[in-house]
């Protein structure tokens, strides 16, 4: 069989009830993996999740699907570490093939400073339980035979970290994986449903106001990418997030296969392989806040420049397609997870760049904390209030690239 | 095609000249000025549609402009 033909989805629709337990605004990877995991790890069935548009339509169907765990912070490390190990088990456990393919990330450094950031990378991620290795020119030469260690002689290679756990998975697959699992344990999912408001009681969040009529709960979880101020708003919130657009483009098929995915904090670009051979590249935001899918030529100059001055056989692919998603971003370039401080009101926000690779711990740890309403450890640190608590989490291991 | 910003000094030039300087809006319901300099800090309104923002044309005449863009489609308004 050929394992690139779609397997059949079975996604089981159904009409939105007046009263659910949990309503989840936003149906992309990180509100379709809390219905999942409140349903196979709690038995808590009576879940909605809302979907304005179609499910997967947003920043899960327009990421760049690394997934990851070489974060500079003992939080970071830890979570993403456990989003790596549920991902690596995943296909088992959904038994859809989700394309999941461990190839290993290599960052590389170009100048002193880098060099110490990359030494200080695999130090911590050793300490907290991710596999990240100082690597010299000589073994980043070995990982990757086509990087021009000169870096054409402006961006030398002078190290780097080797992160063998490091992976990719196919991102509309992950999104169905999770619609079909929360569907089949009874779950509803409702496309084309647009939550327009609140319904408060007091200081209580008892529901929502949609373009399909009122929906009451007993939890509300924004689960919204890119437009969670405007869910925070009607919540009466103020969030540290502001939007910007992240660009991506994929070039045509290159027949050799190219192993790890290549990523540089100084360059601030990354290039990866698909299973279709394309090349995907990505960059770090555009520093203007913007809700606009519209995509840019010097990006795409600038991108491809840099890349091919690491990588020279790039510069005889063509571009097939480029695009935008649009990110909520932190302060301090971590997530913003859990409780907000307005009773019956949750929030799942702040994925800035780095959503995709969070979103089987994001749903797990999420669902546990609808569940129990107690803050599982593993999230604690990224609580909205940390910033009123000065204890912001600056993390220049994600660094708004990916 | 590049987004232009209009420069009083250089007219007309495209958005990679410039540095984006945010201007904070702190909305006037919240009047304890502790709690003023927290949000400027810390929080954003994020608006969808037009904006006021500061832009410093660095690869120029290195002076600020005051710019109003739409964040919606990224026009600019003026």
């Amino acid at each position: 069989m050929n394992p690139y033909m779609e397997r059949k989805v079975e996604l089981r629709w159904c009409e939105p009830k007046q009263s659910y337990d949990v309503v989840i605004i936003g149906g992309g990877g990180h509100g379709l993996a809390t219905a999942y995991y409140l349903a196979t790890r709690h038995g808590i069935t009576n879940v909605a999740v809302l979907e304005r548009s179609y499910v997967g339509s947003g920043n899960s169907g327009r990421n760049t699907t690394v997934i990851r765990a070489n974060y500079g912070i003992p939080e970071a490390v830890r979570f993403y570490q456990r989003s790596l190990d549920l991902y690596q088990r995943l296909e088992d456990e959904t038994d859809r093939d989700l394309m999941h393919m461990s190839k290993g990330v290599l960052w590389l450094a170009h100048s002193e400073m880098g060099v110490r950031q990359e030494r200080a990378r695999a130090e911590i991620n050793q300490a907290f339980g991710a596999k990240t290795d100082f690597v010299t020119p000589e073994e980043v030469k070995k990982l990757c035979p086509p990087i021009d260690l000169s870096g054409g002689g402006v961006w030398p290679v002078m190290g780097g970290t080797y992160h063998s756990e490091g992976a990719t998975a196919r991102h509309d697959r992950v999104v169905w994986a999770f619609a079909e699992g929360a569907m089949r344990e009874g779950a509803h999912v409702h496309q084309r449903v647009e939550v327009t408001g609140l319904t408060r009681v007091g200081d209580r969040v008892t529901g929502v106001e949609t373009n399909a009529g009122p929906i009451s709960a007993g939890v509300v979880l924004s689960a919204v990418g890119g437009h969670v101020t405007r869910i925070a708003d009607m919540a009466g919130l103020r969030i540290p997030i502001r939007t910007h657009q992240l660009q991506a483009f994929v070039t045509n098929h290159y027949q050799l296969q190219f192993d790890p995915i290549v990523s540089s904090s100084d360059l601030l670009f990354y290039v990866s392989q698909t299973a279709r051979g394309e090349m995907l590249m990505g960059a770090e935001i555009d520093r203007q806040p913007s809700y606009s899918y519209q995509s840019g030529h010097p990006f795409l100059r600038a991108t491809a420049f840099r890349a091919m001055t690491l990588l020279p056989f790039l510069r005889d692919l063509r571009v097939l397609r480029q695009w935008t998603g649009v990110c909520d971003m932190s302060p301090d370039y971590s997530p913003v997870l859990g409780k907000t401080g307005v009773e019956g009101f949750y929030i799942s926000t702040g994925w800035g760049t780095w959503g995709f690779k969070a979103i089987p711990a994001s749903g797990e740890q999420l669902a546990q904390l609808i569940a129990t309403g107690e803050t599982p450890p593993l999230i604690a640190p990224f609580a909205l209030d940390r910033f009123r608590r000065d204890r912001t989490l600056a993390d220049r291991g994600s660094a708004g690239t990916h | 095609m590049s987004i232009k910003i209009p420069c009083p000094n250089c007219g007309e030039r495209p958005l990679e000249e410039f540095l984006f300087g945010e201007v904070p809006v702190v909305p006037e319901s919240i009047t304890d000025p502790e709690e003023r300099d927290f949000d400027r800090a810390f929080m954003r309104s994020n608006p969808e549609g037009p904006v006021v923002e500061r832009w410093f044309h660095v690869y120029g005449c290195r002076r600020w402009v005051t710019v109003q863009r739409d964040t919606r489609d990224e026009t600019i308004l003026g």
